[in-house]
């Protein structure tokens, strides 16, 4: 499952554009990458207000036999973390392209999409791994 | 993936029931199928079923069999009655250990042994060696690993559906077999109907259930009944979480050739007395106690421990873990690991590095988690 609207990257992040005017994104796992992680039991994410940078590590996902780093697909300020995460983080599990979201983020460097992977590029991507 | 692992007989099984498979122990194994967390709940609440045909098959037999493995093993062979299991410990001169193992007598003169998968060619190598050098090869070892397949049953359902489907030699029901016991169960129903496997009351989950041997011919089928009959596969990663739960070591985790079993504080499966591989030490560090000792750790939080992650007081290193995990069961993090003695008490407070956060600790009792007492 792969969603249309969104642009990714190697590490199996996506981002969506969720208010052009704003530069506002939405940013999280795809499904491939849930899947190879399995239930997913705890996220550190990066904190409202704080700022990530493209492809820079941005947290840690765990789930119950490894843990993971999280990279920005994007540089940009966090103006909110899905709090949703902290009691269920299964919803990363369950509904990755959607209340499974990660971070929402105001993008500095809007050319730095352009760098990343269309969905049907990265269908290729994951096809081939 | 590398293409000399070997394949138990269910491999095609575990693709078809949405396994994913991966390497372990030298073979390509089922590490899940539906998740591990719900695999996990399976097994605590229902019934759940293992393939763990990788693990070995050893038959050691003839006239100086229980004379050798009283040699070999940190468990008695001799004081062993028939029909009876024990789990012990195969250590090297220095109390090191090269494998845990649970071990059955069959007949006087007649056991089989269960070493883990990555350690079987070790220890039949070890075998074979003191054999030659000490028993002037009077035993037969005999490796029957690729022959037949192990399959664990394992659950608060387990028993009952045994007994559904099995019936002992004497017309008694399976579950008649007490702990740590073992018998020959001949299928009642379905298309191994009249065929036999070998049942053992023994497990590796802190549940009841059995451990099955069965022909290599017959594995697909009894997979086949057990699962249409209601069990849940269960692959390595649920195995792992079950049994730190249940506070058992595992081999090159909370064991290994540089570790004891006094150090992983399970004294009670080593014979206090008489001369075997490692005793010197062994009873030694009874008697003197030891400088590290493996402890059991509760987190507050979802965040997990993981192996070799430093364990530290006040700002000083002390000791590491060994294993650790998110536990379903208890939805709080835990963790196996050595400190040094002085700070091995219950109740210690102590320190975690995860990654570079000191997340705060506790010594716990072990095991984590006990199966409820069923009336």
């Amino acid at each position: 499952m792969i969603s249309d609207d969104c642009k990714y990257t190697e590490e199996h992040e996506w981002v969506k554009v969720e208010n052009t005017e704003a530069n506002e994104v939405l940013v999280g796992i795809t499904d491939y990458a849930q899947d190879q992680l399995g239930d997913i039991v705890y996220l550190e994410l990066p904190q409202t207000g704080s700022v990530v940078k493209q492809l820079d590590k941005m947290g840690e996902i765990e789930s119950v036999k490894a843990v993971s780093d999280l990279f920005s697909p994007i540089s940009g300020n966090v103006i909110e973390s899905n709090s949703d995460l902290d009691d269920h983080p299964e919803l990363v599990n369950e509904d990755p392209f959607g209340k499974g979201w990660l971070i929402r983020v105001t993008m500095t460097s809007v050319n730095e999409l352009d760098g990343l992977m269309a969905a049907s590029e990265y269908q290729s991507y994951i096809d081939g791994l | 993936m590398t293409d000399s692992n070997k394949r138990t007989p269910l491999y095609d099984s575990h693709l078809s029931a949405g396994a994913r498979m991966v390497p372990f122990g030298g073979w390509d194994m089922p590490v899940q199928y539906s998740g591990i967390i719900s695999e996990v709940e399976s097994v605590r609440t229902k019934v759940g079923i293992f393939d763990v045909s990788h693990m070995g098959r050893l038959y050691i037999s003839g006239p100086s069999a229980t004379e050798f493995l009283d040699w070999m093993l940190t468990g008695s062979a001799s004081n062993l009655r028939i029909g009876r299991a024990r789990y012990c410990m195969i250590c090297n001169p220095v109390g090191g250990v090269i494998d845990d193992t649970i071990f059955y007598k069959l007949e006087e003169q007649n056991y089989l042994l269960i070493p883990n998968a990555g350690n079987r060619d070790a220890v039949v190598d070890w075998f074979n060696k003191w054999n030659k050098e000490k028993f002037g090869n009077a035993c037969n070892i005999s490796d029957k690993t690729v022959d037949t397949g192990l399959l664990a049953v394992q659950g608060p359902d387990a028993v009952s559906l045994i007994d559904e489907l099995f019936t002992l030699g004497d017309g008694a029901d399976p579950s008649s077999l007490r702990l740590f016991s073992s018998g020959e169960g001949t299928w009642k129903t379905g298309p191994l109907k009249g065929k036999s496997v070998f049942m053992g009351r023994t497990g590796y989950t802190g549940e009841d259930g059995f451990e099955l041997v069965v022909d290599k011919a017959m594995l697909t089928d009894a997979w086949g009944q057990l699962v249409n009959s209601g069990t849940v596969p269960a692959g390595l990663g649920a195995r792992d979480v079950l049994r730190l739960e249940a506070g058992l070591p595992l081999h090159g985790h909370e064991i290994d050739e540089a570790t004891t079993p006094i150090e992983a504080g399970l004294n009670r499966f080593v014979k206090q007395s008489g001369e075997f591989i490692g005793s010197e030490v062994l009873h030694n560090q009874i008697e003197q106690g030891t400088e590290k000792k493996l402890i059991g750790l509760h987190l507050m939080g979802r965040s997990a421990p993981r192996v070799g992650y430093p364990i530290s007081f006040e700002g000083g290193e002390i000791g590491h873990v060994t294993s650790g995990s998110y536990s379903p069961t208890l939805d709080k993090s835990i963790a196996m690991g050595y400190v040094l003695e002085r700070y091995s008490k219950i109740g210690q407070r102590l320190q975690i590095d995860i990654r570079g956060r000191m997340t705060d600790t506790e010594v716990v009792e072990l095991p984590f988690y006990s199966r409820p007492r069923r009336s």
